[in-house]
């Protein structure tokens, strides 16, 4: 009886070591390339001096990320993206989904294929190309003017106002397919017999969409929803290789103002490390906004 | 009614996907023909690809990018999907409390913006440079190690292990594997699918990794094909026709490994939020 006992609790303990050595090296590497960053970047945020020489202020550079304008632009840049996009994205991908989901269709495999597409560029090379596209000559102008949609072209990168819309509809352009995916695989999961049953009590297409639909992806919408908002808050790659941030730091991104001041100007590592944490703490704070909302219509 | 809604149906898709396309065939277009011709908006295809791949190979070190690239991201996705994997199955399959508290932890690490972990990330690399260059500044493994392990394909893996039959686990053990055997003999070759589908995301987001390698690469010879390209964007009097033919090819591996394994990669896509 005792011996017994004493065999299964060895292999208790054999086994729960086995369990360790399967995950030892992803967690050793998580914690060495994340958790132990993060602790050097919250140490470093109270640190100040160029380059490798430096030395505690205390709370200066919170003091100073609060009076800072050009931190407020990135700021105010990345919520208009984030405020504008994230909707328009979502509810697009949302309503090709439901189109694209009816089994009738012809061409569906084409048409999936095809807004899935821009998945598959690089951020840095489908940057480029927009760039181009979007150039005071482009091609975009050029053809808005033929068909007479517009008199004269759009400074569409180096005017202020247009060089933000041009951001969102790269980024747009860039991700609604990726979304789409996530609400085409949910709704195939809805038993048809539902809808079935809406048709016979007479519901419209428009209320079956907002009264069935709508609710039945509610976990996914609001898992694209956070992804999004953590990806717009990360923009990087496209505002840097579309407009640099210009003109005038108008499409600047945080992500984009970090790199600057750490490998752009003189390296000044504490200030961007407090920089980064704001970006840290936006997303905890978005992302339980969000849980919060989605979780009290349930 | 019931036909005007069709119509609309088709016609809306239609226009998504001419303007989900329309980018990638200008790209193509404009790899064929001369700067000047690119910058007029000609859409038909022209003679100059062959001068255009000419030029692009002169000017650039593309060869260079292209195999730098190419053994960063193969070698990423081998050690990705082989530490994730491990470990998405040692967390499923030898459950314990303490275990999922530590899975958990590392969830929160996808909250995490790479912009804050940057400047410590690059403060650590320039730390051990003198050290042990191999693992420094301007070196694959700075660029690899950071970008190989990511919770997302721990949980992935996870999600995927529970689907495993854990009948065959028994069978190996009875046969007496050891449990490292059950995993390379048994789980691996019965989780293809998975593999592959973890395989395509990971090599797809390594060979199109841009702000880490711009940080932690330095010297010319190092480059990748991002690097590549947003150099030749930026300059002055950029030549149109040679930068879209590097775009081409630099997308090439990635569309090709999307239409060669298209319902892998969805399929994949998808196990990840079930």
């Amino acid at each position: 009886m005792l011996k017994t006992e004493r065999q299964g609790a060895s292999i208790r303990a054999k086994n729960a070591f086995t369990g360790w050595s399967f995950i030892l090296i992803a967690v050793l590497m998580i914690a060495a390339f994340y958790f132990y960053p993060m602790i050097q970047a919250l140490i470093l945020s109270f640190k100040t001096g160029r380059g490798i020489n430096l030395s505690y202020t205390g709370w200066s550079n919170y003091e100073r990320l609060l009076t800072d304008k050009t931190f407020f632009t990135a700021l105010k840049n990345t919520f208009i993206y984030l405020i504008v996009q994230v909707p328009i994205m979502i509810i697009l991908a949302l309503f090709i989904s439901v189109l694209l989901n009816d089994s009738n269709l012809k061409f569906r495999g084409f048409f999936r294929t095809a807004i899935f597409l821009p998945c598959v560029t690089s951020l840095v090379a489908y940057s480029v190309v927009f760039k181009y596209l979007f150039g005071t000559s482009g091609l975009i102008n050029t053809m808005l003017m033929k068909l007479s949609i517009i008199g004269a072209p759009i400074e569409w990168i180096t005017d202020p106002f247009w060089a933000k819309i041009t951001i969102i509809i790269a980024i747009t352009w860039r991700w609604t397919g990726y979304n789409m995916i996530f609400y085409l695989s949910a709704l195939q999961n809805i038993d048809s017999s539902i809808y079935e049953a809406a048709r016979i009590d007479g519901a419209s297409s428009v209320k079956q969409f907002f009264k069935i639909t709508i609710p039945m992806l509610k976990p996914i919408i609001l898992f694209t929803s956070i992804t999004s908002t953590i990806g717009t808050l990360q923009l990087f790659d496209e505002v840097l290789n579309i407009t640099k941030g210009g003109p005038g730091n108008s499409t600047l991104s945080i992500s984009q103002y970090i790199y600057n001041l750490s490998f752009k100007y003189t390296a000044d590592f504490g200030y961007a490390a407090t920089v980064s944490y704001s970006i840290v703490i936006i997303i905890i704070v978005l992302s339980l906004i969000q849980f919060r909302v989605a979780g009290d219509r349930k | 009614m019931k036909k005007s809604k069709r119509i609309f149906t088709y016609v809306f898709l239609s226009i998504a996907s001419i303007i989900s396309i329309f980018p990638f065939l200008w790209m193509v277009v404009s790899a064929t023909n001369k700067s000047v011709d690119v910058t007029k908006g000609r859409l038909l295809p022209g003679s100059h690809l062959i001068q255009n791949f000419k030029n692009l190979l002169d000017t650039t070190d593309l060869g260079t990018a292209l195999w730098n690239s190419a053994k960063i991201s193969v070698i990423t996705t081998v050690l990705a999907i082989i530490i994730a994997s491990l470990a998405g199955y040692g967390f499923e399959i030898f459950r314990s409390k303490v275990k999922d508290a530590v899975f958990n932890v590392l969830l929160l690490s996808m909250m995490i913006p790479f912009a804050a972990l940057m400047v410590p990330l690059y403060r650590m690399f320039a730390d051990v440079s003198n050290a042990a260059p191999f693992f420094g500044i301007d070196s694959k493994a700075a660029v690899m190690l950071p970008t190989v392990t990511t919770a997302f394909l721990i949980f992935f893996f996870r999600q995927s292990s529970k689907m495993f039959p854990k009948d065959m686990i028994e069978a190996g053990r009875i046969d007496g594997l050891s449990e490292i055997g059950i995993f390379f003999r048994i789980f691996m070759p019965t989780m293809k699918t998975t593999y592959a589908a973890a395989g395509i995301i990971t090599f797809m987001s390594s060979w199109n990794n841009y702000l880490w390698p711009l940080i932690v690469l330095q010297s010319p010879q190092q480059k990748t094909i991002p690097l590549l390209i947003s150099n030749l964007g930026s300059g002055y009097a950029p030549d149109y026709g040679i930068i879209m033919l590097a775009i081409v090819i630099a997308t090439l591996p990635t569309a090709l490994v999307f239409f060669l394994m298209q319902k892998h990669f969805v399929a994949g896509m998808m196990g990840s939020v079930k």
